[in-house]
């Protein structure tokens, strides 16, 4: 460090040469921080292994290894194993939105910015917004993986979007339990822990992967009130992966899988919503 | 109760963490254009009291002010004349050095020509253009520090805010980073910095408050806290460990009370003055006995700070590396 007298040694005076901060507006804040964490992805790609390899392999797995054993009248398993995984993979959205967070709070890099006049939700909306990127790019990923397994999409473009919208507005309600996680626990470690032992069961409890007409009753009842089971219902209409019609006597949820899978997203993010923030607030008050 | 040019200001600042009292009624205002230490050990408050001023922490009572602002009320425009280079390091590891001022200058809302020029600036002036498009994660400690420090200055803050900012760094970085430090109050930026290391409150500082267990304990310059912890006082360092004795006999002679260390050859006295000085001077050359040294001392501020507390600077709590993180396990 030889040179930082040389700035002064040539007469100009520091302050003089730099505006004062004025204020910048949340989109700028917010389009700054999603790209810091974009870089994050850029310069650490395993970071994305979560949405691509990891959903493959079950692609993988359950087409093949228990695929061989799970029928699906009227549909290839493969076929109808998709969206169940595409549903998942945003579930999981709540576990990047829990993790990154976490991550920034337990270094001194949320200090900074902290410290700078930034609207204290800019980092929270922020990380939210690059999250649903990281897990879009996973539901891409699922799908050119899904065209080659004999996947595809039935029921015209129309419908498409509209099954990806709805996987989009589900995410939107797994940020909240991610913010809610990943401000109220100390450590990755804990993240990690935890809600691979809630969510992770919690998405396999449901026809993501099987049936549930052939499930014993209590745990068909679970299964079909599951929010992840109207998503993937919704999204195999949709799509039209769904083989034969749905059993008459499923439950009201899936009776009317768009609707339900709406009211549940916007109905958790109602519900999490307020204690996500507060969880955060308290988090980063001190 | 404003005093009138104070760049920073506080009045009885209290913060409480359930039972514990980190800071405990702190007052202190800081001359624009100055240094202001807050010099004590571990666990005594000063980063709780760094993260009051800077917004970060809600004080439990008391106020205070930063460029005129209070920092619970107007904490936007706070944060807007401040910066803050706190002691843990405040950088994007995974970011470049460019990435992590630009990203700053973005968030400030400075126009992107700005920014990246800002930056640029920075990087020269810290001396890390070099190392501008490599990933802060393979600087080294020293290259970290002075990134932090220039990602504090993009907005260029009237009042900077440094916790601890030489803890961990080799001798020569901390003798660079004082260089840079000083060249800022040059320029007419107010410092504000906490240090566990009295050298560098002695080196650096117009005015120190010694703190301890959250309670300001001395206030002066430099100077005169070591003149409070007593006169100055005189030392002689003899050559020959057989004369050791003979000569402590010579001083005792002149001055009374005397405190001898056999090992060091060293004999230490209550000065009176450079009178004495050059009376024992002279009786020691009388009696052929040769020195390595001789002379005045004035109290170091180890010394000030021993008086002050009745224990030394670092060794309070041996397993916490930090004031943060005393105080995080007590959260």
């Amino acid at each position: 460090m030889t040179a930082p007298t040389t700035t002064t040694a040539a007469g100009r005076p520091f302050h003089a040469e730099h505006p004062s901060a004025a204020g910048t507006s949340p989109v700028r804040q917010i389009s700054a921080l999603v790209r810091r964490n974009l870089t994050h992805i850029k310069r650490q790609p395993e970071m994305l292994t979560d949405v691509t390899i990891q959903p493959v392999m079950f692609v993988l797995l359950f087409a093949f290894v228990f695929g061989g054993s799970i029928v699906v009248p009227g549909v290839d398993y493969k076929e109808w194993l998709l969206p169940g995984i595409m549903a998942q993979t945003m579930t999981f959205s709540a576990f990047i939105v829990a993790i990154g967070l976490n991550t920034d709070l337990g270094k001194g890099i949320v200090d900074r910015f902290r410290s700078l006049p930034i609207g204290r939700s800019s980092v929270v909306v922020a990380r939210s917004v690059s999250s649903l990127i990281h897990s879009m790019i996973g539901i891409v990923v699922m799908s050119v993986t899904g065209l080659f397994v004999g996947w595809g999409i039935h029921h015209g473009v129309l419908r498409g979007l509209a099954g990806y919208g709805l996987l989009l507005l589900f995410g939107f309600a797994m940020i909240w339990v991610g913010i809610l996680f990943g401000s109220a626990l100390r450590s990755v470690e804990a993240v990690q822990g935890v809600m691979f032992t809630t969510v992770f069961p919690i998405t396999f409890l449901s026809n993501a992967f099987a049936r549930t007409d052939v499930m014993p009753d209590w745990l068909r009842f679970l299964a079909e009130w599951n929010p992840i089971s109207s998503l993937v219902q919704a999204l195999r209409e949709l799509w039209g992966n769904d083989g034969i019609p749905l059993p008459a006597d499923s439950a009201l949820p899936l009776q009317h899988p768009v609707l339900t899978t709406v009211i549940w997203s916007v109905g958790l993010s109602a519900v999490l919503a307020p204690l996500a923030v507060r969880s955060f607030v308290n988090r980063t008050r001190d | 109760m404003t005093t009138s040019g104070a760049a920073i200001e506080a009045v009885d600042l209290v913060k409480t963490f359930g039972d514990f009292t980190a800071v405990d009624g702190v007052s202190f205002s800081v001359p624009k254009g100055t240094v202001f230490s807050m010099l004590g050990p571990n666990g005594a408050g000063k980063t709780t009291t760094v993260r009051m001023m800077t917004t970060l922490s809600r004080p439990t009572s008391g106020t205070a002010r930063v460029a005129g602002l209070d920092v619970v009320r107007d904490a936007d425009a706070v944060r807007r004349r401040m910066g803050l280079t706190a002691q843990s390091a405040t950088v994007d590891e995974l970011l470049t050095g460019r990435e992590n001022l630009r990203l700053v200058g973005d968030l400030y809302g400075l126009d992107r020509r700005t920014v990246r020029r800002v930056a640029d600036e920075l990087l020269e002036r810290f001396s890390l253009t070099d190392a501008a498009t490599k990933v802060v994660k393979e600087y080294s400690g020293g290259m970290r520090r002075r990134l932090d420090l220039a990602a504090s200055l993009v907005a260029t803050p009237p009042v900077l805010f440094l916790d601890e900012p030489t803890t961990g760094l080799d001798p020569r970085s901390r003798v660079e980073l004082w260089g840079v430090l000083r060249d800022l109050v040059r320029e007419g930026t107010t410092l504000f910095l906490t240090t566990q290391y009295l050298d560098e409150a002695d080196q650096l500082a117009d005015r120190i408050v010694v703190v301890d267990h959250g309670r300001v304990i001395a206030d002066g310059t430099p100077l005169e806290l070591k003149d409070r912890s007593g006169a100055a006082s005189l030392v002689v360092a003899v050559s020959r460990p057989a004369e050791v004795e003979r000569a402590a006999e010579i001083v005792r002679g002149e001055v009374g009370e005397i405190h001898l260390d056999r090992d060091a050859r060293r004999i230490t006295a209550p000065a009176e003055g450079v009178g004495a000085l050059t009376r024992i001077a002279a009786r020691l050359d009388e009696a052929g006995i040769d020195l390595d040294d001789i002379g005045l001392q004035r109290p170091s501020l180890d010394d000030v700070f021993l008086t002050l507390t009745g224990h030394r600077a670092e060794s309070e709590a041996p397993g916490a590396t930090s004031d943060a993180s005393a105080e995080e396990a007590l959260r």
